[in-house]
């Protein structure tokens, strides 16, 4: 099978497992306004998300990467609504929420639950496992008693800790086990979506991999759809259908897992997937590794036209005039957004020459900026 | 071989804590070569980082107590060196880098002065010109742009990619024999992790010290090291070369990381976790302590009774702490050496 052919079955297989669409993304923006002076007033605006649009259908699980500041946690919050967006829409399961209240977004609030990174900081450290499992049940009234507790021990049972542990607090717990406390409350009303914001980071490696099968189980068991936002990208490839790699404030370039980890098509998805180390020492020296230079600018000045140009080996003049749009690009079929993007897959040891390629250029610009300032 | 350069022969540190008595570091042994790169990977609470730091005199004592072994660097013992003299070897022969740079500099100092003191602490005749110009040298060697004028800077100034880079400066100002990394690229972002990586080996070109790199990074140890110690519960259970320790692992808990990863360059069906918990360091499990979540002990009473010596598994220098472990010879790690295919 050529590699076009597999990535259309690929496709075609995301398609036919999932449903329909049950979030829709629209121009998403949101702005922290930069506050100076005695009076307090807005001086500026952190761009933290600047005009994303996504889908995520019935059962898929949509990965969002970038690295810190790219916005990925600003977008997952304000996707349920835990921050107010600053424009664009937001359509959860065929109703439109963006401008719901408070008392609007609670039954919503039931369909679409968060798992946050750290568990130390989500749980309540004076109330008991069943109190932290139970409190979304009374919050919607629907905790009834006996029925409830019932309820509170399978929840338990369902993400692989016993109802012994009902009534311990959560400093008793280690931190894998104390991310499962947090994955039973978020499914005790039967949520049809979960945003999980860096749901394993903060977890060791053997634990990470008990709580990501966890998350494909029950996905698997109650059909549930995941947004994962992580900065790890082996995690990302190995729970998404589709990825959104994000870069300062916005989608850079999206497509399903074959697309983003088999054919990279943005200079900044490139150099992510080379500088990502590799546990295997036998790749060593084999692997050229485009080094970006300096930092990702500040998302209260973003750069003109790409906000990737500053520190792109590929940037010419169009880059710092014209913003290339999130579109499909010549030699390929996913969404990038890049003047000039083209295929090239730094994990394909095959493409070895064309890597090493960029690699030099990417150092060859760096020095010149370095010797230009 | 040539002769170590820091040997740590059987050393145990415990804490005092109100639960009790927390075995952090129990009768670990392990050498460093000159030049080479030794790795020390283990998770939270594996005791790899205090492994270390304790001979160093950065654990607190009390808590802490090194309450057994030595560590001989060139001869002399770490463990029993008079304060003072421990002090003149740290940041001079041997020097630290740690995981985020923002707590370990100093913020009321520019950069440029905390690399001097550190020039200045072990070389007292050099003049003041001269230390500034070696400041100035050691962030250009690091990958600072405009040294000149960023020494001048504050910490705050300075992001966390060029604070780990001034962190390394400062490090390798007095050339040190040995470079201690503690997590040095796990605050960091993978792009800026890149160039950390590249800097670490520039630094380790430039004053051939042996570096210890801590990390629980398998990637970062199988780009980096020479050797590999994995460490478990405060205890090793393997130590071998690099290749060795990911090609063919003779413990149970090192075939379990690897077949815990999640890899960026495969796709994987399913991982497969280590079951369980980490074991409690106050109480720890009998024997072996990684028997409870061990798949390949299969009930065995031996595992539960008693504690495994670390002993030669195979051919050349290759150790391991497990009962049987000739037996994980034939059995097979799940993640090969990798392809890398990226599809």
């Amino acid at each position: 099978m050529t590699e076009t052919q597999e990535m259309a079955t690929a496709e075609e297989s995301v398609a036919s497992t999932n449903g329909n669409e049950l979030l829709r993304v629209e121009g998403l923006v949101k702005h922290f306004p930069i506050k100076a002076g005695v009076f307090k007033h807005t001086v500026g605006q952190v761009q933290a998300v600047s005009g994303v649009d996504l889908t995520v259908r019935t059962g898929e699980t949509l990965g969002v990467v970038g690295e810190s500041g790219c916005g990925k946690t600003t977008l997952g919050r304000t996707i349920i609504k835990l921050l107010e967006p600053t424009a664009g829409r937001i359509v959860f399961d065929g109703r439109d929420i963006t401008h719901f209240r408070r008392r609007q977004m609670r039954p919503v609030r039931r369909d679409i639950q968060i798992i946050f990174q750290d568990p130390y900081a989500s749980l309540n450290p004076r109330m008991t496992v069943r109190e932290i499992v139970s409190e979304p049940l009374r919050i919607h009234g629907i905790y009834r008693r006996g029925e409830g507790r019932r309820r509170v021990e399978e929840l338990l049972r369902t993400v692989g800790l016993s109802p012994e542990h009902a009534n311990r607090f959560p400093h008793e717990f280690s931190g894998g086990q104390r991310q499962r406390i947090g994955v039973a409350r978020a499914l005790a009303l039967n949520p049809k979506m979960m945003v999980l914001d860096e749901p394993v980071s903060a977890l060791d490696v053997s634990i990470q991999a008990q709580v990501v099968n966890l998350l494909a189980q029950l996905q698997n068991e109650f059909g549930l759809t995941y947004l994962f936002i992580a900065h790890d990208l082996s995690v990302v490839r190995h729970v998404s259908d589709r990825v959104a790699v994000m870069y300062l404030g916005k989608i850079v370039e999206i497509g399903t897992r074959k697309q983003i980890y088999g054919a990279p098509m943005h200079p900044y998805t490139q150099a992510l997937l080379s500088a990502v180390p590799i546990e295997s020492p036998d790749l060593r020296g084999k692997r050229p590794r485009i080094v970006l230079e300096g930092d990702v600018p500040s998302p209260a000045n973003p750069p003109s036209g790409c906000r990737f140009r500053t520190r792109c080996w590929k940037a010419q003049e169009i880059c710092a005039q014209e913003e290339p749009a999130l579109i499909p690009r010549a030699g390929g079929d996913h969404p990038v957004a890049c003047h000039f993007a083209e295929v090239m897959n730094p994990l394909n040891l095959a493409e070895q020459a064309r890597v090493q390629q960029a690699a030099h250029q990417a150092a060859q610009r760096a020095a010149q900026q370095i010797a230009g300032e | 071989m040539p002769e170590p350069i820091l040997e740590i022969k059987d050393l145990t540190v415990e804490f005092s804590t109100e639960d009790g008595i927390v075995h952090a570091v129990t009768g670990v042994s392990y050498d460093l070569y000159p030049g080479e790169v030794l790795g020390i990977v283990g998770e939270s609470g594996s005791g790899k980082s205090v492994s270390m730091l304790s001979v160093l005199g950065l654990v607190p004592m009390p808590p802490g107590k090194i309450v057994h072994g030595e560590a001989l660097f060139k001869g002399d013992d770490l463990v029993t060196m008079p304060k003072n003299k421990l002090r003149d070897i740290r940041g001079g022969p041997m020097a630290m880098i740690f995981q985020d740079p923002m707590t370990s500099l100093n913020p009321v100092l520019t950069i440029g002065d905390q690399i001097s003191e550190a020039i200045k602490v072990h070389n007292r005749g050099k003049s003041d010109d001269d230390v500034k110009k070696r400041t100035v040298e050691l962030l250009e060697l690091v990958g600072v742009p405009f040294a000149e004028r960023r020494v001048e800077q504050y910490p705050h100034e300075f992001s966390g990619g060029m604070r780990q880079r001034a962190m390394i400066a400062m490090a390798i100002a007095n050339e040190p024999t040995v470079l201690v990394a503690d997590e040095p690229t796990t605050a960091l972002d993978v792009t800026i992790q890149a160039q950390i990586v590249e800097v670490l080996k520039t630094a380790q070109r430039e004053t051939h010290a042996a570096i210890v790199l801590i990390t629980h990074d398998l990637g970062l140890i199988a780009e980096l090291a020479d050797r590999v110690v994995v460490m478990y519960a405060g205890r090793v259970v393997e130590l071998a070369d690099v290749f060795t320790i990911f090609n063919s692992p003779r413990h149970p808990y090192t075939v379990g990381l690897m077949n815990s990863l999640a890899r960026v360059d495969v796709d994987l069906e399913w991982l497969e976790p280590i079951p369980g918990q980490p074991p409690s360091l106050i109480t720890p499990p009998s024997g072996c302590a990684f028997h409870p979540r061990c798949a390949f002990s299969q009930g065995r009473a031996i595992c539960r009774t008693e504690i495994p010596e670390l002993r030669k598994a195979d051919e050349g220098v290759h150790l391991s702490a497990c009962h049987f472990a000739e037996e994980l010879a034939v059995t097979h790690v799940r993640v090969g050496a990798g392809a890398g295919d990226g599809s």
